[in-house]
């Protein structure tokens, strides 16, 4: 754009008035640094990045949280969110967040990871630490895809997605099914609250960051292992603009992972 | 004097994992160490407070280890040859991001499954990398109960000091044995060093702690890899460890480490009674390891029979600090077996001198 129009257009901004304080509607939170994203356009990563950045802030808890990020689009997570952060080998987040759990229990510790990570080369160890019950937060990002590593099938591609892997579609047949590991572990005993989220509209952001904020309550509480499923994107390997892959959220992703607690605490259900 | 025992190998090392103070530790059964486990779930808690967790395999406790170690805290973890191959990856990634921390080996006879008997097959996993990229461990290796129980905390202190893994490799011989053992008082929790890039929550006074070994920048990853060889050099030039045992009047060396030295004494002691001018050289650090002295004993003598238990490994940094300077050979049993005195003499005798 030219830069003569911009400046004219910024100081027409900043006539009329309205950056006062009653109009704000949103503040970058400070737990986030000023690193640029490196995400590509309309990817939930960086949503996500929000959400969580914004209640650590709004609790006062940044002192408190410990973050892991594994090897996925996220391994830079420490780059962006202004916490003491681990980085964790593929797969290994909630091996590493029980290690730190473990030694600093009156932390609040949670994992963010993909589901290549978290649903195939990690399935064991998120599966073991849910039923140990550790009382970390995960944030498990399910984008049916290999992020990372440019498209290939992940555990939670749908049936008959193509992906780099799976060039036909995905076949069930020889392929295996989607893992719903959400409603695997919130069958197991150690986890205290399951739930789904997604991030492709404002209503939906409002409900994800809801449940972030229960979760951590939890965890203050000692209560168990919080998992939050959120039903995210990947314009770039699903070959979409971000708009069309926020509708192929809508209409395809939910239907499959349908949106919802899975496992509510007691004290919730009242 | 401190408190006198009689216990096995593996219950020393648990013993001083208590008594060094370490905060937590995360393993998996494994034949011939699962006393460790054992041991540290029945005591350790209850004593110090020290965490003990059954991991679900050993890669998880290796990240357990990684995040335990990456928030400022003594953690350690055991196994034998098989979990240790599975550790590897997650060895690499706690060498690469400088996360002190103790690993131990009790090992045995190998490849795959192999045996549950005792073996020095994992010499060249423990002091060449084993998992990916350059790094180092610090390697210790015990040649007693005693030993079992020093090096624990030596291996602790070292880590700390270097901010590096250290390992210490044994075997199911030594695991298993029973001696008497002198043990160390109870130190404080945690050790003493301040660990101030701990992850442990980021307060207002300070910048975020990062525990990260990815740096996509390749020039940023050269410096690392620089800084780390760096810490290397240091540690060979400071931390070496070896013992001697009747070398200065030698004409031939004998030369092994851990259980092998043991053995190799007491063919020093035979050997000498029929006449033979033998010493040892038993090195304590495998890495760093003590190129020095057999440079020098090479000058001296007429040759170095090493001995192993395994196909031939550390003989290999034998010859490299040697240099051709004196005749080194080789004497090995595998698979588990453990050679006795008689036919280490026997073939320094039939074969070794007559090769001359
Ligand atoms: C041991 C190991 N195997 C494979 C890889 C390569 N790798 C990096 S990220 C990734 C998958 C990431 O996908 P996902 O976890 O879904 O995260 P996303 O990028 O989609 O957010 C893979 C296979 C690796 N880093 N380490
Ligand atoms: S590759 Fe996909 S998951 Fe990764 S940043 Fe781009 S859109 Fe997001
Ligand atoms: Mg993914």
């Amino acid at each position: 754009m030219d830069e003569t129009i911009l400046k004219t257009e910024e100081q027409d901004f900043i006539e009329e008035d309205i950056c006062v304080a009653e109009n704000l509607v949103y503040h970058k939170p400070k737990t986030l640094t000023d690193t640029d994203l490196h995400y590509c356009p309309g990817c939930g990563h960086g949503v996500v990045h929000r959400l969580l950045m914004e209640v650590v802030e709004e609790m006062n808890i940044q002192d408190k949280v410990i973050g892991v990020a594994p090897v996925g689009c996220a391994v830079f997570a420490y780059n962006y969110m202004d916490i003491d952060m681990q980085e964790a080998a593929h797969g290994r987040a909630t091996a590493v967040a029980t290690g730190i759990i473990r030694v600093l229990p009156d932390k609040l510790v949670f994992t963010y990871q993909g589901d290549g990570d978290l649903a195939a080369i990690g399935t064991a160890e998120t599966i073991h630490t849910c039923n140990r019950g550790e009382n970390i937060l995960i944030v498990f990002i399910n984008n049916a895809v290999y992020g990372m590593t440019s498209g290939q099938m992940a555990p939670t591609t749908l049936p008959g997605m193509v992906t780099t892997t799976s060039p036909f579609g995905r076949d069930v047949k020889t392929m295996g099914y989607p893992l719903k590991i959400t409603d695997l572990v919130a069958q197991l005993p150690g986890t205290y609250y399951v739930t789904r989220q997604a991030v492709n509209n404002a209503g939906n952001v409002r409900k994800a960051k809801k449940a972030i904020q229960k979760a951590f309550q939890f965890l203050q509480q000692r209560k168990g292992t919080c998992f939050i499923e959120i039903v995210s994107n990947c314009p770039s390997n699903w070959k979409m603009t971000p708009v069309e892959s926020n509708k192929f959220v809508e209409e395809v992703m939910i239907p499959n992972y349908p949106l919802g607690d899975l496992k509510v605490p007691k004290e919730e259900q009242k | 004097m401190g408190e006198l025992r009689l216990m096995k190998g593996n219950e020393a090392l648990a013993e001083a994992a208590i008594r060094s103070g370490c905060d937590a530790y995360f393993g998996y059964p494994i034949t011939p160490q699962s006393e460790v486990l054992e041991y540290l779930s029945r005591e350790a808690f209850n004593r110090t407070g020290m965490i003990v967790l059954q991991a679900e395999s050993e890669v998880a406790s290796i990240n357990m280890i990684y995040g335990a170690a990456g928030a400022g805290k003594r953690a350690m973890t055991s196994s034998s040859s098989p979990g240790i191959s599975l550790m590897q990856e997650g060895i690499s990634y706690i060498a690469a991001a400088e996360l002190p921390c103790l690993i131990v080996n009790v090992s045995r006879g190998g490849p795959g499954l192999g045996t549950i008997q005792p073996s020095q097959g994992d010499y060249f996993q423990a002091t060449k990398g084993g998992g990916h990229g350059d790094y180092k461990l610090i390697v210790l290796a015990p040649s007693s109960v005693q030993e079992m129980a020093d090096f624990v905390r030596l291996g602790f202190d070292l880590a700390d000091k270097y901010r590096n893994p250290v390992m210490i490799l044994a075997d199911g011989a030594i695991g298993q044995m029973m001696e008497k053992v002198e043990l160390f008082e109870q130190l404080p929790r945690g050790g003493t060093y301040s660990k101030p890039w701990a992850t442990t929550g980021k307060t207002k006074d300070r910048e975020r702690n990062i525990i990260t070994s990815l740096h996509i920048d390749p020039r940023q990853m050269e410096k690392i890899n620089l800084r780390l060889q760096k810490k290397y050099k240091e540690i060979q030039e400071k931390e070496v460890r070896y013992e001697t045992f009747k070398i200065e009047d030698a004409d031939y060396i004998l030369t092994a480490f851990g259980l092998g030295a043991r053995i190799c004494k007491k063919v020093v002691e035979i050997g000498r009674e029929k006449g033979y001018k033998l010493g040892l050289i038993r090195p304590i650090t495998l890495f760093p390891f003590p190129f020095k002295v057999y440079s020098e004993i090479a000058e001296k003598v007429k040759g170095i029979l090493d001995v192993e238990m395994n196909a031939g490994q550390m003989v290999e940094d034998v010859k490299l600090s040697v240099n051709g300077k004196t005749r080194v050979e080789f004497y090995g049993r595998m698979g588990g077996i453990i050679p006795t005195p008689e036919e280490i003499l026997e073939y320094f005798e039939n074969k070794f001198l007559k090769g001359e």
